[in-house]
């Protein structure tokens, strides 16, 4: 680098070793070097693995897992960060550089009140007395948009959101005027729209603190909305670097290629229309406590029907909390709908598993999101295929065996992998195994619950790939719950959109791309970040609540506080229609014709 | 997510689970009334033949059975046991011819003192004990006080106690091998004769009690947050004292409340080697003498002295945690 001014952070020949019990060691970092001027915001991007959270607290010198940090040069302004000892970090740490966890509910203390953690970095380091800090703190609060910024902080993580929370902690890390300030996946744990809020708000507080930062991610779209260049790692080393734009238009590197090409998944046809209606999911409430005339204490699920025939997907998409994967739990009977019906191929089914029959049971399988724990980590991947096969179908022996191969070689792992224990297997391989032992059953219909969630964009992709081909190859029908409306809309035959347990629009394949939808529909594909820098830029603030105020009564749209196009004297007054327009169902006021009376309401 | 009892105060919450745990204890001891005396019913003998002998004729046996209203059928004798109890006399001793009350009286001092200053000693250590192993998880500190507690755990109290009475009355001659305890005996006095039954006490429960403090806080240590202090520059005595500490306190307390639970009823080993006047040996004459009134009242403290220990543990443990609070 040949800048005049030398950089706020440089980072020379770093290198992390983990060491192992027995006495080795594995480096798990190699010969990174960066630097970044003064005010710049740099992403370290990469997969679970590519060691971009090691390289980032190293900045603090700190390692997680008792690795040893080695480097020719880390220096933060005129800090040598790779020469001081634990307690000279410790008065840096929180003071001069700071530190924003991904997930900020685990990051706080629950048992303490958050103002008492947010001015931590302040008092620990001698920087103000309580007083001042909690006026400078409360301001934070203030400029971060946070609601009642006086009395927030007064109170405990369980009574604030996620994303408030997330907000809470970037104050957290400000209040000390760092500069240097650590991102660690800062948004990865939200729901896409309160991430593009998030985001917004980091961005700016970022820019007005004037202060150097890093912004991990596996994210791309994220990265570039928020950071000036871009460092590609892989396996603790760096595949390449460049200015945001241009690394996103012009990658060097086919590794960071193939990290695009899974960011923005390929749209698929539609699978041939099968006359035959497999599952069918008619006006089911769901939900928690007791149930008094079909409708639980605690309602999730209110009046939500489906339909889906042999070898089509149907994707579920909504944000955390609004019953995508209670409707998967009441089709697969794990929790008894409170009203409503579920029927397979016509055959009312009972609303508990007690009721079904085996062979029911058999048809529907259920894939769970999680697969590290989801399958028993010290059964061996044969012992936990062939438990189905054997349930199912009678197969045993050496049956089972070769049925085992059969399933292995069809999720493409090699047959050898069936000694191996499951908690062997890295997260996309139990993935995997998890989905061959929903396919040993033979199901007729698969509900894939957030399958992909916790698995790297493009081990996700992979198996995404797999599942499409799998539905359409052997005509199973696929439920697909999903927070990622791009995924829902890249791979499923129909959408249907859930808003706090009630479908707010069904909407089929070709009508993906017509010019209305439901208001939250469209909140949900604009707050989907794109592969391009000027993204959030072009966003603005938008998506403003119309009504001020929403009158607290429940037959009314539920959406309603947070919409953009709500009328008063009908959104708030009346419950929304359903209205049809080309095969979309949307419940909304302000979508197509209202017809007259008879059609109207959300409930029959 | 919604923000819940934000204008209640903590204290309505509070109360309502005391009350609902008073409640629910008071229905736990009057089970347990039923319990001990359906129990020493079964026994074979009763009071009358335990306080004539063998020697004495039928009509003796059936004579001070009326006296001592024996010959009432058990229902009748529980009922007026139960009534005279609730009006707050506990009744008269069969076999002392006392007040079941005076009976009690010092003895329960003496127990209770013994119980405090085993709790005081030995949580403070078991405290001490179990924190500093978890900070120093693995290293040969951890690993020296993880093999101490366990053997611990494993020796029986009858051979801790007398392995001490060898060291320090028979060798060290420093302390007195019998725990005599009079009412007008000096602190001083009264603390050095406790010594031997304390320090046994504190050995027995302390290792179990170490043993649950040291997974509670480690168990805390791995949290995010712990990492979140350490990355803002918190000093480690403080993310212990003001991060960990309130949010390993429940599980903590409650095993310490199980732990000196047993301080009471289950210190008749040590009562019965040290020749010391406290409840739990009492207890086992009533039951040998077959002494009802006697017997059911010391079930009664017992049970009670158990219940609110896991109660005051609940209830320091919902003042801890914000989320129980609401």
């Amino acid at each position: 680098m040949s800048e005049p001014v030398s950089p706020a952070v440089e980072v020379a020949n770093l290198a992390i070793t983990l060491d192992l019990p027995d006495g080795s060691s594995r480096p798990i970092v190699e010969d990174v070097s960066f630097a970044i001027p003064k005010g710049e915001v740099r992403a370290l991007i990469g997969e679970s693995g590519s060691g971009k959270t090691t390289i980032a607290l190293a900045m603090m010198g700190y390692s997680r897992f008792g690795g040893t940090i080695s480097a020719d040069r880390i220096r933060v302004g005129d800090l040598q960060i790779q020469s001081m000892g634990e307690r000279e970090l410790r008065k840096v740490r929180g003071s001069r550089i700071a530190y924003i966890a991904q997930s900020a509910a685990t990051a706080f203390n629950p048992s303490r009140t958050i103002i008492s953690q947010v001015i931590e970095p302040l008092t620990v380091h001698g920087l103000a007395t309580g007083e001042q800090a909690r006026e400078k703190a409360i301001g934070l609060f203030r400029a971060l948009a946070l609601p009642s910024p006086e009395t927030i902080g007064d109170r405990y993580i369980h009574q604030v959101s996620g994303g408030q929370l997330q907000r809470l902690m970037a104050a957290m890390a400000l209040i000390s005027d760092p500069e240097l300030i650590i991102l660690d996946e800062p948004t990865t744990a939200l729901d896409v729209t309160t991430q593009v809020e998030v985001l917004n708000t980091f961005k700016s507080a970022i820019a007005a603190s004037g202060a150097t930062a890093i912004y991990v991610s596996h994210d791309l779209a994220v990265v570039a909305q928020v950071a000036d260049r871009i460092v590609v790692l892989k396996n603790g080393r760096m595949v390449e670097q460049g200015d945001a734009a241009s690394l996103l238009q012009r990658p060097q590197s086919d590794y960071t290629r193939s990290l695009l090409a899974a960011a923005r998944p390929v749209e698929r046809g539609a699978a041939e229309e099968q006359a035959q209606s497999v599952l069918a999911v008619e006006g089911v409430h769901a939900g928690y406590g007791k149930v008094r005339d079909g409708l639980a204490t605690i309602p999730v699920l209110s009046d939500v029907s489906l339909r889906l025939s042999a070898g089509s997907s149907l994707g579920v998409i909504g944000e955390s909390g609004s019953g995508k994967s209670t409707l998967a739990r009441v089709i697969a009977g794990l929790l008894p709908a409170s009203n409503g019906s579920v029927r397979l191929n016509g055959e009312l089914l009972s609303p508990g598993i007690d009721g079904r029959s085996k062979e029911q049971l058999r048809q529907i399988q259920l894939v769970f999101q999680n697969a590290d724990t989801a399958l028993n980590p010290v059964q061996t991947v044969r012992d936990a295929i062939a438990r189905p096969l054997a349930f199912y179908h009678g197969i045993k022996g050496a049956a089972a065996d070769a049925r085992v191969s059969e399933l292995l070689e069809i999720i493409q792992l090699q047959p050898a992998v069936a000694a191996r224990r499951t908690a062997e297997l890295s997260g996309g391989q139990k993935q995997r195994v998890n989905l061959a032992r929903a396919l040993a059953a033979e199901p007729t219909v698969l509900l894939c619950d957030e399958v992909t969630s916790a698995l790297d964009t493009v081990v996700g992709a992979a198996i995404l790939d797999l599942i499409d081909d799998l539905r359409r190859r052997m005509g199973i029908a696929t439920v697909f719950i999903s927070h990622d409306i791009s995924t829902v809309r890249a791979f499923c035959d129909e959408m249907l959109v859930l808003y706090s347990g009630r479908a707010v629009e069904t909407c089929p394949k070709p009508a993906f791309s017509a010019p209305l939808h439901h208001p939250y529909t469209e909140l949900l594909v604009d707050s989907v970040p794109e592969l391009d820098p000027e993204w959030l830029a072009s966003l603005g603030g938008q998506h403003v609540p119309s009504l001020p105020e929403t009158p607290a009564d429940k037959s009314l749209c539920a959406f309603l506080p947070r919409c953009p196009v709500a009328v008063a004297g009908t959104c708030d007054v009346l419950p929304p229609p359903l209205v049809t327009v080309d095969g979309q169902r949307m419940l909304c006021h302000q979508r197509g014709e209202v017809p007259k009376n008879e059609d109207a309401g959300a409930q029959p | 997510m919604a923000v819940q009892g934000e204008n209640r105060p903590a204290w309505i919450g509070l109360t309502r689970v005391v009350i609902q745990r008073v409640l629910s204890a008071l229905l736990t001891l009057f089970l347990v009334s039923i319990v001990i005396f359906i129990a020493a019913s079964l026994l074979p003998g009763d009071a009358a033949q335990e306080v004539l002998g063998q020697s004495a004729t039928p009509q003796q046996v059936a004579a001070l059975r009326h006296e001592m209203g024996l010959d009432q059928p058990a229902i009748t004798r529980y009922v007026d046991w139960l009534v005279a109890m609730l009006s707050g006399d506990p009744g008269r001793s069969y076999i002392a011819d006392m007040e079941v009350s005076d009976l009690i009286g010092e003895r329960l001092r003496n127990s209770l003192t013994l119980a405090g200053v085993t709790a005081l000693v030995s949580s403070v250590l078991a405290l001490t004990i179990g924190i500093v192993s978890a900070i120093n998880r693995g290293s040969k500190l951890d690993r020296t006080l993880n093999v101490v507690t366990l053997s611990l755990v494993a020796v029986p109290e009858f051979l801790i106690a007398t392995i001490f009475v060898l060291i320090f009355s028979v060798k060290l001659v420093w302390l007195p091998s019998i725990a005599m305890v009079s009412p007008d005996a000096s602190w001083g006095d009264m603390l050095r004769s406790m010594a031997l039954p304390v320090l046994c006490l504190t050995f027995v429960v302390t290792a179990q009690m170490a043993r649950l403090t040291r997974a509670a806080v480690a168990d805390q240590l791995d949290r995010p947050y712990v990492e979140m202090a350490r990355l803002k520059g918190v000093p480690f005595r403080r993310i212990i004292l003001f991060h960990v500490l309130p949010n390993a306190a429940g599980p903590v307390l409650n095993a310490m409340a199980l732990s000196l639970s047993y301080l009471m009823g289950g210190a008749i080993i040590i009562e019965t080697i040290f020749s010391f006047p406290g409840l739990a040996s009492l207890m086992v004459n009533a039951v040998t003498s077959r002494d009802m009134p006697l017997l059911q009242s010391c079930a009664m403290i017992f049970c009670t002295a158990y219940l609110v220990l896991i109660l005051i543990a609940d209830v320091v443990a919902i003042l801890a945690n914000p989320r129980l609070r609401s």
